[in-house]
């Protein structure tokens, strides 16, 4: 049987490969999958939670279930936000690449 | 057999989540994080919980990823260019990640819970659905009639931004 | 009227006068004029009325600066002979002086605000003289260096008058810093500061002599200012900018007297310091009285003689607190010295009119067929003055150098060489201005002054020549009896014939210009030009110094140099701000990991 540990360090290194993809990559849509990795990487470590939480009834617990919806959830809008963002900054610029996009600074 | 299925879909969810970084073409990348988010689906369901499987695969590997295909194949974006490797940036983004992982490694290592197995469930005899229903329609009302104007408000936004004249 | 109200009128009605003049009345010339003498005249009846009747003396106090255990400082009134005579002496001249100002200031432009200072000075004379304790006095007393200020910079156009003005309030700054140093001393030693329960309670307490020598001194330095001592007389001669009443009333008669009249206050006090304190009083006074003596031989313009005369003759009162038994010897010459010396200033007064305002005495000459009144008057004056047998000044001058040979050979003969000063320079100033031809057209045509001025002369002549008779002064002092040794009235009666002679001899022929010439003298003994040196060179050294301090160190290092260190974190932090996302990330990744870090297993 996988232990709560098991989950936890998947868990982790999901949000590794994705932070790895913030840090590592310069294309802003591969960036924006990295971000996703990790927001999947904290509701995975939540089910886990969940599921080692059981109540008196004998159920997982349902109130992180219920967060890990909300996440989806905001996630999913969030989503539709910055991938209007990138189409608005590709129309002006006609680029992804974050090195071309270094303007906003002194 | 829940064993080796775990240890299976794990390895499967993070082989496809590394494709996606190592990818150099957009359109495999998502293709890969479908399999991945399709991965974390089974691997909730591995959870008992079955109802966020499936919103997974409906919200994440549906929704989601057609989205981000969408924006690909409307900005046309071919594979990258390779470019001169930025050994600072490079250097620097390892040596965070390097140690997040022996991070991540020590917290597990150093949590007594983490060692025992799942406490078992009392029956197959409950809806998982019904009291996901349940907890978000009487303890999380509030956070969900939120999240509902969140969005609106996204929604509104996203019809804004994607305007010609963003000026 | 309820009599105990009278010394509050007396002190009161001058203020009252001042604000009426000055808030309804700036404009009215003549207005002004009969407010301010009215006043005058009312604080003279009730002053007279509360000296002829010492049962109505009475102490009253309000309560003022009030902190139970503490420190108590009433607004009071003391009313014994002191006092009274001093009331008198002010109010009466002062009004005699205020009638005279009505002739000597007409056609000036600034009448309303002339009255309006002399009333404030009135005021604050009146404080000083009914005061009752030591910070009320000082309060008077800085009130009197204001109205001094106002009256000598009377001409402010003219920048010589507003530079005196300046002088005179900055130099007495000097001794009244001492003069606080030293209530403060007493304070602290008595716990009171009240004169009465000073007195009482310093010999309740044990000091080291040290301590009752340094706040002697220091209140001491309150009369070195106001009283014009040596080494602070510079303003004196200088305030004779101001218009002549104004010199007449306060640079002679009353205010250069408070100091004088300070020390006989405080008199008892005195008597119970160690004796070195009068020691130095007295030479202080001694050295005065000569080396202003001196000064005034040479000097060419008719009041600055008058002023040097003054702190000469104030350096005798000071002899006098120092050497006799009892204040009222000192007193005495206060007393008679305002009446003639007020009396000689107001003849000088009537005299620079009479010439157009021209104050050199080598234009004048030949005034005595031209005024004879005035001259009358300034030859009772100088006779009163220089201690002639039958007038004021023989018998107020003679008792006190009777005790200063009582007390000290050395200053006995300077005391008599300053009286044969006395002699020779008013002398002088009589030949030269009265006898003889005229040296020049204005001189040739001057005519004896209106009635409003001749009358207060006369009226003061009266008072010069009859205020030292025994009959007279007993009224008003309780002077020792005693005989004064032979000596001293010999040597006073030669000095007076010595100085006469020699001033008969140089000046009786009427020469165009002084046939002496003393540049020592003359240039005061370039006392006046080593303060300038100190001023602009110490003061003025002192304020590049600060200049520079505040330049580089206050705004440079300070003001400036906290702006630039911000600036230039400010300046540095911005190259960390790359527009790059991945470096965010990097920082933030970073910065999380050590956060984590630190909070998990830390």
């Amino acid at each position: 049987m996988p232990t709560l540990g098991d989950y936890l360090l998947v868990s982790g290194l999901l949000f590794s490969i994705g932070l790895a993809g913030v840090l590592l990559r310069r294309n802003l849509l591969i960036i924006f999958m990295g971000l996703e990795l990790m927001l999947n990487a904290a509701n995975l470590s939540l089910v886990a939670f969940a599921r080692h939480g059981v109540t008196a009834f004998g159920l997982p617990d349902y109130n992180a279930q219920v967060l890990v919806f909300f996440i989806i959830t905001v996630a999913a809008a969030e989503v539709a936000v910055g991938l209007a963002i990138i189409v608005a900054l590709y129309r002006l610029r006609q680029t992804t690449h974050v090195e071309d996009l270094d303007r906003m600074k002194f | 057999m829940l064993n080796i299925l775990f240890w299976v879909l794990s390895v499967l969810m993070l082989g496809s989540a590394a494709a996606v970084v190592l990818f150099r073409n957009p359109v495999n990348s998502a293709m890969s994080l479908v399999l991945s988010f399709l991965a974390l689906a089974a691997l909730y369901v591995t959870l008992d919980a079955f109802f966020i499987g499936i919103i997974q695969v409906l919200v994440y590997a549906g929704a989601v990823m057609v989205l981000f295909l969408f924006i690909i194949m409307l900005l046309d974006l071919k594979a990258e260019a390779r470019r001169r490797l930025n050994v600072a940036a490079l250097g620097g983004g390892l040596a965070v990640l390097a140690g997040f992982i022996l991070l991540v490694v020590q917290v597990v290592k150093s949590l007594p819970a983490a060692r025992l197995p799942f406490p078992p469930l009392a029956g197959a005899d409950h809806s998982d659905v019904a009291e996901v229903g349940r907890a978000l329609f009487s303890n999380f009302n509030l956070p969900f009639q939120v999240i509902g104007v969140l969005l609106l408000v996204s929604t509104v936004g996203v019809v804004i931004l994607s305007r010609r004249s963003l000026r | 009227m309820d009599p105990h109200l009278y010394p509050w009128i007396i002190l009161f009605a001058p203020l009252v006068a001042a604000g009426l003049i000055l808030l309804l009345l700036p404009r009215r010339n003549a207005a002004a004029g009969v407010v301010g003498i009215a006043t005058a005249a009312l604080t003279c009846l009730l002053s007279w009325k509360v000296f002829l009747q010492p049962e109505l003396a009475v102490t009253a106090q309000i309560p003022w600066l009030d902190i139970p255990g503490v420190f108590a400082v009433p607004i009071g009134v003391i009313l014994d002979d002191l006092s009274r005579v001093m009331l008198v002496v002010v109010t009466t001249i002062a009004t005699l002086v205020f009638v005279y100002s009505a002739g000597y200031m007409r056609g000036d432009e600034g009448i309303p605000r002339y009255y309006a200072a002399l009333c404030l000075f009135l005021f604050s004379m009146l404080g000083i003289v009914l005061a009752d304790n030591f910070v009320m006095m000082y309060i008077f007393w800085e009130l009197v260096g204001v109205s001094s200020y106002i009256l000598i910079g009377h001409y402010y156009r003219k920048d010589s008058a507003a530079d005196a003005g300046k002088q005179a309030f900055l130099v007495n700054r000097v001794g009244d810093f001492g003069f606080l140093l030293g209530i403060l001393m007493l304070w602290l030693a008595t716990g009171s500061v009240m004169f009465s329960g000073i007195e009482q309670n310093l010999s309740a307490v044990t000091l080291h002599p040290g301590y009752l020598i340094a706040a002697c001194l220091l209140v001491f330095c309150g009369t070195l200012g106001k009283s014009a001592q040596m080494p602070l007389h510079v303003w004196l001669p200088n305030s004779m900018e101001g218009p002549t009443p104004v010199s007449s009333l306060l640079h002679a008669a009353t205010m250069v007297a408070a100091g004088v009249y300070m020390l006989a206050r405080i008199f008892p006090v005195l008597l119970a310091a160690p004796e070195v304190v009068r020691d130095v009083i007295m030479w202080v006074g001694a050295i005065t009285c000569f080396a202003a003596g001196l000064m005034a031989t040479q000097q060419d313009d008719i009041k600055r003689i008058l002023a040097y005369s003054t702190i000469s003759q104030l350096g005798y009162m000071v002899v006098g607190i120092a050497v006799a038994p009892v204040n009222d010897v000192a007193m005495f010459h206060l007393f008679t010295h305002a009446f003639f010396k007020c009396l000689l200033f107001l003849c000088a007064g009537s005299v620079i009119i009479a010439v157009h305002h021209e104050q050199d005495i080598w234009k004048m000459g030949g005034l005595l067929p031209r005024m004879p009144l005035t001259a009358l008057c300034l030859v009772a004056g100088t006779l009163a003055l220089v201690g002639c047998p039958g007038f004021s000044g023989y018998y107020s001058k003679d008792l006190i150098v009777a005790y200063a040979h009582g007390a000290n050979t050395a200053v006995f003969w300077i005391t008599a060489g300053a009286a044969l000063l006395t002699s020779f320079y008013m002398f002088r100033l009589f030949f030269v201005v009265f006898w003889g031809r005229p040296r020049g057209s204005h001189a040739e045509h001057a005519k004896q002054s209106p009635a409003i001025m001749t009358i207060p002369l006369l009226l003061l002549a009266v008072a010069a020549v009859a205020a030292g008779y025994p009959a007279v002064s007993k009224h008003f002092f309780a002077l020792p009896h005693g005989e004064i040794p032979h000596i001293v009235h010999f040597a006073l009666l030669a000095a007076l014939l010595g100085g006469l002679a020699l001033a008969a001899l140089l000046y009786a022929r009427s020469p165009m210009t002084d046939p002496v010439r003393v540049p020592l003298f003359a240039n005061r003994f370039y006392i006046d030009n080593f303060y300038d040196w100190l001023v602009a060179r110490g003061q003025g050294g002192l304020a590049v110094l600060s200049s520079w301090f505040d330049r580089w160190i206050i705004d440079g290092l300070v003001v400036t140099g906290a702006a630039r260190t911000v600036w230039a974190t400010g300046y540095v932090l911005r190259f960390l701000q790359l527009g790059n996302l991945q470096a965010y990330a990097f920082f933030f990744g970073a910065g999380v990991l050590a956060l984590l870090y630190f909070l998990v297993f830390r």
